[in-house]
């Protein structure tokens, strides 16, 4: 079977898994790393928003064999501050605001919050209710309005 | 029995403290426990003084007749108080979003004078003994464990405190607690874990406790964050699907491509199992199982099969035979429009998912003499039961956990994933993680049905006279149990000889107006869809038709639509919540043409709820257009009142009522699966529109009114109705036409359906080409 080498969290993995077996998969079942969820693996819900070198994406939708060596993936697992623990400005403004109801898409929010802010931020401009509007992180609980509060929130401390 | 024995002493605030019995229990720290249903139901306290003839629902409503249906077949529920100083309450609920865990722990923290950091609440197995108190449903969790666990917890506090005031040879009434510390006369100290084996009872004997008042309450009534909120945003949080049981392998199923069909052959069984990663193929009731490596290969695996399929049971079914049929089933108005005027009316309603982002997935690991199962579920006892049957084991040889749910919103009442991965497991005798696809959970998962809502209202002299609900709905499932609890109670109440649907019907239908002779009736199509309770079950539909009709007659009589309704309102306590949203939501105030203001009011689980939106239906907002989206008319702004008798936790309250003003724009304006040939055409979000950031409402304010009734209504639900009430008012005003069908966009199929067989899409292989 062949093997893919890359790193995920900080950390340098090597992992057998079929070539067209999407990340998602080799995330969840192989490597055990369950903080990116499943919604509708067609990358529509957003619900396993992760990073890949600092950008959001969607395993769900990235066969393994498209991951290169040097390829950073991050998931929830792995924003908070690697050395102290200390939690990423977007996951305290989550627990400032009390966003999350069920959870189940909040792992994917955030990493999607994070990118977004990042990306607005790059573009020299201040986080907008277009760009919030922009966001296809679906929440079936609903937390759209907290979501948003919080990334304004965050977005001053990124 | 357990019972509630008020004591004539009133406290300060003039709230009467009421004297509870419980139990200490033999164990080796401190146990205490109390009955689920002892004296938690009260009938007739919130509407008993209605001056017009009251509707059932006003004198026992859906959550009392689930508390009086527990109460004479009520067991215990345990708080233990640790050596480490915590207290822990397995929760016989499902935790599914709606905050019941925090909830619970605040009423523990607040009578233990205790952090609430320092509370545990895990959720309880299965446990058979409870008979009907392990349902999660009717927003009646708070309202059947509030005072249950208030009188545990008081006993524990008692005991402690008692404890204390032995070991320090001192008087109970010198000792005070601050956060889990026992405090003497003299300073001494003593942690709560310190005592707890000393506080252990050898023997379990039957004690009473006299529970705080609501009027000295200092953690309850205040905002609060969830107990599980960091666990929610570091990953940490464990979904079903994200336990590791060893064994348990990757499992998905191949689905029919009609409702119910059932597999003749299977072409290709030996070739799919020799794909890559693949262990298992066999057939089902319902289907075809794969199990596999990764979930990955098993879609794979079952977009490979090729299966002739049998008929299902709605195979020539589509939306406008079954509209056809709804409507040949309402009942005509009764009331005669002689010497009054006379206002009809005709709503539709279509089918809507309650699809949770968690689709429906459970673990299996059965052996030949028992079985373990670990789901999300909301009636566990009877998915522990029905397993049992069909493996042919004893109830005692199956452990069912209950399992954090990623969202309900009434979907796991049915223990639909449960009962297939018991299946799967017996017949490949191996342990399976069975997930649903996306794909299946929308077509084949559970559904809240269509129903069409017929009003007349008759009006004279500027008074409503009459006022006839005609509701007519495709039969939902009550199969999880519920059913059986309100045909014990349904013999007691003064409505007759009904079904249960029409019992959960008229138990929940209040209506807040005077409007005169009023008759609310169901009536039921049995057509065989998956249906189900949605979040606030038949509210929402009935309600919407309800305020639309007090929108119109407003308008015949020539007045405005709020203080219309002020002045058909049936208590000040409603009239409150109205005005406050009056206020905070600016109505009536100026809007540019093709946008508008609407209301809707809601009564249910003894609480209240209001709602104002505003609503933007201009072409350039309209026509806004975003990938693979609806877009539509944008409610701009959402205003919510609720008034929940006595709110526990405002914070979750809010979150609560933010999530139903979600729900509501979405059942207004967006979300339906369209039903073809026994069949819907949605197969994932791209095709059920569920309200997204690029719908809700840049601006959202919850009012959360301070405690009215002394006791806590239901909060998890109500808000639906009155949300999608408003939306409909307010696109109705701005469109200057009232809408009749919802969603209303539905007439517009804003997707291409997505193949039958294979049953499932194939992911995606461009995911790297969004990164952003």
């Amino acid at each position: 079977m062949p093997q893919h080498t890359f790193t995920v969290n900080g950390e340098q993995v090597t992992v057998d898994a079929e070539d067209n077996v999407r990340l998602l998969w080799v995330l969840r079942d192989l490597l055990g790393i369950t903080g990116p969820k499943y919604g509708c693996g067609i990358n529509v819900c957003k619900a396993c928003t992760s990073h890949i070198n600092g950008k959001a994406f969607n395993p769900c939708a990235v066969p393994v064999s498209k991951i290169k060596p040097s390829d950073e993936i991050t998931t929830i697992e792995g924003v908070a501050d690697p050395d102290t623990g200390e939690l990423h400005p977007m996951q305290q403004a989550w627990l400032e605001r009390d966003v999350s109801q069920c959870g189940y898409c909040q792992p994917g929010q955030i990493m999607a919050a994070i990118a977004k802010v990042r990306k607005v931020k790059a573009e020299g401009r201040e986080i907008s209710d277009a760009d919030l509007d922009e966001i296809r992180n679906i929440c079936r609980c609903g937390t759209y309005s907290r979501i948003r509060e919080a990334i304004k929130s965050a977005a001053e401390k990124m | 029995m357990a019972g509630e024995h008020p004591t004539p002493d009133a406290s300060p605030q003039g709230m009467r403290r009421r004297r509870f019995l419980g139990y200490l229990l033999a164990a080796p720290t401190l146990a205490v426990a109390a009955q689920v249903g002892a004296g938690a139901a009260n009938p007739g306290t919130a509407s008993a003084v209605v001056p017009s003839l009251p509707g059932p629902a006003d004198i026992l409503d859906l959550g009392d007749a689930l508390t009086l249906a527990a109460a004479p077949t009520a067991n215990l529920i345990t708080i233990t108080i640790e050596r480490d100083g915590t207290a822990t309450f397995a929760v016989p609920r499902a935790e599914v979003g709606q905050g019941i865990t925090t909830t619970v722990a605040m009423l523990i923290a607040e009578e233990l004078d205790l952090p609430l950091d320092k509370v545990n609440v895990p959720l309880a197995d299965a446990r058979p003994e409870l008979v009907f108190n392990q349902l999660t449903g009717g927003s009646n969790s708070v309202r059947s464990l509030y005072d249950p666990v208030r009188t545990a917890a008081a006993i524990a506090r008692a005991r402690l405190l008692a404890t204390a005031a032995a070991r320090w040879n001192v008087d109970v009434g010198a000792l005070s607690v601050r956060a889990g510390v026992v405090i003497g006369p003299n300073g001494q100290q003593a942690d709560y874990g310190s005592l707890t084996e000393a506080a252990a009872s050898t023997s379990t004997e039957q004690v009473s406790a006299e529970p705080k008042p609501p009027g000295q309450f200092t953690l309850v009534g205040t905002p609060q964050s969830r107990i599980d909120a960091l666990e929610a945003v570091t990953g940490k949080k464990q979904f079903t699907m994200d336990l590791r049981v060893p064994g348990a392998k990757p499992t998905m199923v191949c689905r029919p491509p009609t409702i119910n069909g059932t597999v003749r052959a299977v072409h290709n069984a030996a070739e799919v199992e020799a794909m890559p990663g693949i262990t298992d193929v066999t057939v089902i009731s319902t289907g075809v199982a794969v199990r596999g490596e990764t979930f990955g290969q098993c879609i794979d695996a079952v977009r490979a099969l090729r299966v002739d399929w049998g008929p299902g049971t709605v195979d020539g079914e589509s939306d406008e035979t079954v509209l056809s049929k709804l409507k040949a089933a309402t009942l005509p108005a009764a009331v005669p429009p002689l010497l009054t005027k006379s206002l009809d009316a005709e709503f539709v309603f279509d089918f809507s998912s309650n699809s949770a982002l968690e689709t429906n997935c459970a673990i299996a690991d059965v052996r030949a003499d028992r079985a373990e199962i670990w789901s999300g579920l909301k009636s566990p006892i009877v998915a522990q039961e029905q397993i049992a049957a069909r493996l042919g084991l004893p109830v005692s040889a199956v452990k069912v956990h209950v399992v954090t749910g990623g969202g309900s919103f009434g979907r796991k009442l049915f223990s639909d994933a449960a009962l297939e991965a018991a299946e799967i497991s017996r017949k490949i005798g191996k342990p399976v993680k069975l997930m649903w696809h996306r794909a299946d959970d929308s077509r084949h998962g559970r559904a809240h049905p269509m129903s069409v809502s017929r009003i007349r209202a008759n009006y004279s002299a500027g008074n409503v006279v009459s006022f006839e609900h005609r509701h007519t709905s495709v039969e939902t499932d009550f199969g999880h149990g519920l059913g059986e609890i309100l045909t014990s109670v349904a013999a007691r109440l003064p409505v007759g000889d009904v079904s249960f649907s029409q019992t959960v019907f008229l138990l929940s239908q209040s209506n807040p107006y005077h409007l005169g002779a009023t008759t609310q009736t169901l009536n039921e199509v049995p057509l065989k869809f998956h249906t189900g309770s949605m979040r606030n079950v038949y509210s929402p539909n009935v309600v919407c038709a309800r305020e639309l009709v007090i929108d119109a007659l407003a308008e015949k009589l020539g007045k405005d639509p709020v203080a219309f309704r002020r002045e058909l309102l049936k208590e000040d306590r409603f009239r409150a919540v109205l005005d406050k949203l009056v206020e905070v939501g600016e109505w009536g105030r100026p809007m540019p043409e093709g946008t508008a203001q609407g209301v809707g009011f809601h009564l249910e689980y003894k609480s209240v709820s209001a709602v104002l939106v505003e609503i933007d239906c201009r072409p350039e907002t309209v026509n806004r257009e975003i990938r693979d989206a609806v877009t539509g008319p944008r409610v701009t702004k959402a205003v919510g009142v609720v008034d929940a008798g006595l709110p526990i936790n405002p914070r979750g309250l809010e979150a609560q009522m933010i999530g139903c003003i979600n729900d509501g724009i979405a059942l207004a304006l967006t979300s339906s699966l369209h039903v073809e040939d026994g069949l819907p055409l949605e197969a994932s979000w791209d095709n059920y529109f569920y309200t997204r950031q690029w719908n809700t409402p840049p601006e959202m304010r919850v009012v959360v009114m301070p405690p009215t009734t002394g006791v806590p209504g239901g909060a998890g639900e109500l808000g639906v109705a009155s949300s999608l009430a408003a939306v409909a008012s307010a696109y109705g005003r701005a469109t200057a036409t009232m809408p009749t069908r919802f969603p209303i966009n539905h007439a517009t199929l804003s997707f291409e359906p997505k193949p039958k067989v294979p049953p499932v899409p194939a992911s995606p292989v461009d995911g790297l080409k969004y990164a952003q």
